[in-house]
């Protein structure tokens, strides 16, 4: 059984301080989302919101469709992920998963069946008796999703569950908590600051910042169609350019800067030039539009991609990312060289969300 | 100790050492073994010491049989020697404090450690400083008059209409449970503080949200955390209790002896050193054993009151 999630305008005060600022999403049953944000942005308190363990100051937070206003913690439908898992290192491993069977009375044969199965869902077998402490750090992270499936949530809140893993696992960790999801099918609530975790594995993005929620999008759309500078400079890197809107035509414009006079899409209202460096591409003649001549100054093989930084006459710093096929030769430092870009790649943006709206 | 002589040199490190050295050896272990050893022998006149009446034997330790007295022990009755029943009692009624000690002391530390804000702790530690400024025995002579048969208890219950005749409340051992609760009480209290404040509160919302209500919550992960700490302070103030001579020799009610009282008035009074010493390290023993077994029972390491 999983349910959806509603926040209807939901707002959370802490003294003077606005941490949530009039959220409205209504997430799926069943969905994977992802709230994505820097630390501080108010994607926590959205998750204690719908935990129990922070009321909302204006608004509600219901969930498959009852208002939880008032209701505990321990009365409502979800099971909170902690950032660091929260487990009980003086109980063996199934007590811990079989614990909140134990609060509803479950008898103590049918715990231990129970978390062994679960135990066997997150591939854990043969760690009911072992103790905390005994477990890496990828098992207690299995350990925490088990004990949180124990009391078959129709919500699971997951609190940057992965942060504390090193790289390797938390990929990983990432296919598995997916994998989990889809076989559960329960609600998941994701919190992180890492856009890869976000995109990968979400159905949809609510990206945050100053406590609003700036844009809820799937993935693809979040990266390729980001509706404010917000958004398109923290999922993923940006050349940004000032200047202003001219010529507006079927939703392309002329955008006049210091360094040229570019077409790109204007999805909105005006504000700076967003072109993403695997966009740009580097010719030794110049284009018929969105074109500028620069000095390489560093370029740096990568591997699967060469990072290019150039300079144009004037000292604007740009950017690009070449795609390594294997066949192209790799440009040389302090070559003169013209960067351009598609009009259709790139975007006029406002900075984010207007406050106080 | 290499370490030791790098830092502080030669001169200082010794000085240390041999500071420590004395402490240890001449002021505590030397005495305590004496005691021991004298502990074994008779009490005679100075002349006879060292002769050949001055042998090794148990008969100080028999001294606590004999002059035998009714006890009643929650409904059951018996014959037991006097200073027995004294001795059991002190030991029963250090355990009674322990407890009531714990109790006081549980929600307390646990309003300290995950309730309160940290802005007012220093306030509040503060609060339960202050009665330690005034001396041990200013706080018993304090709790002779609250509790005296015309003092301010009785005289605040008859005003409140509570009760309508004064009660005797310097009788038989409550004077003494009282007032060593009142001593004793943050010797329970800091460990148990210390011990919760290491808990990470995200476990106490896990359990939460898990379902738990609070007293499961407090059952089965505050309270096996809190362990150690419950055990180290429980160590202490049963051990300063039943050792206590002060606290008893000012309130207590002539029913309700200590029986550091008791030995005592061997070693000063009947001038027997060597049967005081013996019944002192009998009550040393009867703790030690008392303690161990507590611990047993809980399921508490040595290593983890250490802590």
């Amino acid at each position: 059984m999983s349910a959806g999630i509603d926040l209807d305008d939901v707002c959370c005060d802490f003294g003077k301080f606005r941490a949530v600022d009039h959220v409205n999403v209504n997430i799926q049953p069943g969905e994977f989302f992802s709230f994505l944000g820097p630390s501080g942005c108010g994607k926590t308190t959205i998750l204690r919101m719908i935990s129990g363990f922070t009321e909302p100051t204006e608004g509600a937070v219901r969930i498959g469709g009852k208002d939880m206003r008032g209701q505990r913690p321990n009365q409502r439908p979800t099971a909170l992920i902690f950032q660091n898992l929260a487990l009980f290192p003086l109980m063996p491993i199934w007590e811990n998963i079989a614990f909140g069977l134990e609060v509803r009375g479950v008898d103590k044969a049918k715990r231990r069946a129970r978390a062994e199965e679960l135990l066997a869902l997150v591939d854990l077998h043969d760690s009911a008796d072992k103790m905390v402490s005994q477990l890496s750090g990828g098992q207690k992270q299995r350990v925490a999703i088990a004990r949180a499936l124990a009391v078959e949530p129709s919500v699971m809140l997951l609190d940057e569950p992965l942060s504390a893993l090193d790289l390797k696992l938390r990929q990983h960790m990432r296919a598995e908590l997916r994998a989990i999801q889809k076989r559960t099918g329960v609600t998941f609530v994701y919190i992180t600051h890492d856009q890869g975790e976000a995109l990968a594995m979400s159905d949809r993005v609510g990206v945050m910042s100053q406590g609003r929620l700036q844009q809820v999008a799937n993935p693809r759309d979040i990266y390729n169609n980001p509706v404010n500078g917000f958004v398109a400079s923290f999922v993923g890197e940006n050349n940004i350019l000032k200047g202003d809107v001219q010529n507006v035509a079927d939703g392309m414009a002329s955008f006049a800067t210091a360094i040229g006079t570019f077409r790109a899409r204007l999805p909105g209202a005006a504000g700076k030039l967003y072109v993403r460096p695997e966009h740009m591409v580097l010719q030794a003649m110049p284009g018929a539009e969105n074109s500028v001549p620069v000095t390489l100054t560093e370029v740096a093989f990568e591997g699967n991609f060469i990072s290019v930084h150039a300079v144009t006459e004037n000292g604007t710093n740009l950017v690009a990312e070449l795609r390594n096929d294997g066949s192209a030769s790799i440009p040389a430092a302090g070559s003169q060289m013209h960067m351009a870009f598609d009009a259709r790649n790139s975007s006029i943006l406002p900075d984010s969300a207007t406050a106080g709206g | 100790m290499n370490d030791l002589l790098r830092r502080y040199g030669t001169g200082l490190t010794w000085t240390f050492i041999g500071l420590t050295f004395f402490w240890l050896v001449i002021l505590v272990i030397l005495p305590d073994f004496k005691l021991l050893e004298s502990s074994f022998r008779p009490y005679l006149p100075v002349v006879d010491v060292g002769g050949p009446k001055d042998v090794y034997s148990l008969n100080n330790y028999g001294q606590i049989f004999g002059n035998e007295v009714d006890f009643s022990f929650f409904g059951l009755h018996f014959m037991l020697a006097a200073r027995v029943k004294v001795f059991v009692l002190t030991i029963f009624y250090s355990g009674v404090v322990t407890l009531i000690t714990f109790i006081l002391a549980y929600p307390l530390s646990f309003y300290l450690a995950k309730v309160v804000s940290p802005k007012s702790l220093p306030t509040l530690f503060l609060l339960l400083f202050v009665p330690l400024w005034v001396s041990e025995v200013l706080r018993s002579f304090a709790w002779y008059i609250i509790l005296t048969l015309k003092g301010p208890l009785n005289a605040a219950l008859m005003a409140l209409g509570i009760i309508s005749k004064e009660i005797r409340w310097i009788d038989g051992y409550s004077p003494v449970v009282v007032t060593l609760v009142y001593t004793y009480v943050l010797f329970m209290l800091f460990p148990l503080y210390n011990a919760m404040q290491s808990l990470d509160s995200n476990q106490i919302e896990a359990a939460d949200d898990l379902g738990a209500p609070w007293w499961r919550i407090h059952w089965r992960v505050i309270l096996p955390h809190a362990k150690p700490g419950i055990a180290s302070g429980a160590v202490m103030v049963f051990m300063l209790s039943a050792g206590s001579l002060l606290v008893p020799a000012i309130i207590n009610s002539t029913t309700g002896n200590w029986f550091t009282q008791t030995i005592q008035g061997i070693m000063l009074e009947g001038q027997d050193w060597n049967a005081g010493a013996a019944f002192a390290f009998m009550l040393l023993l009867f703790c030690t054993i008392t303690v161990s077994l507590a611990m047993r029972v809980f399921r508490v390491k040595l290593s983890d009151i250490a802590k």
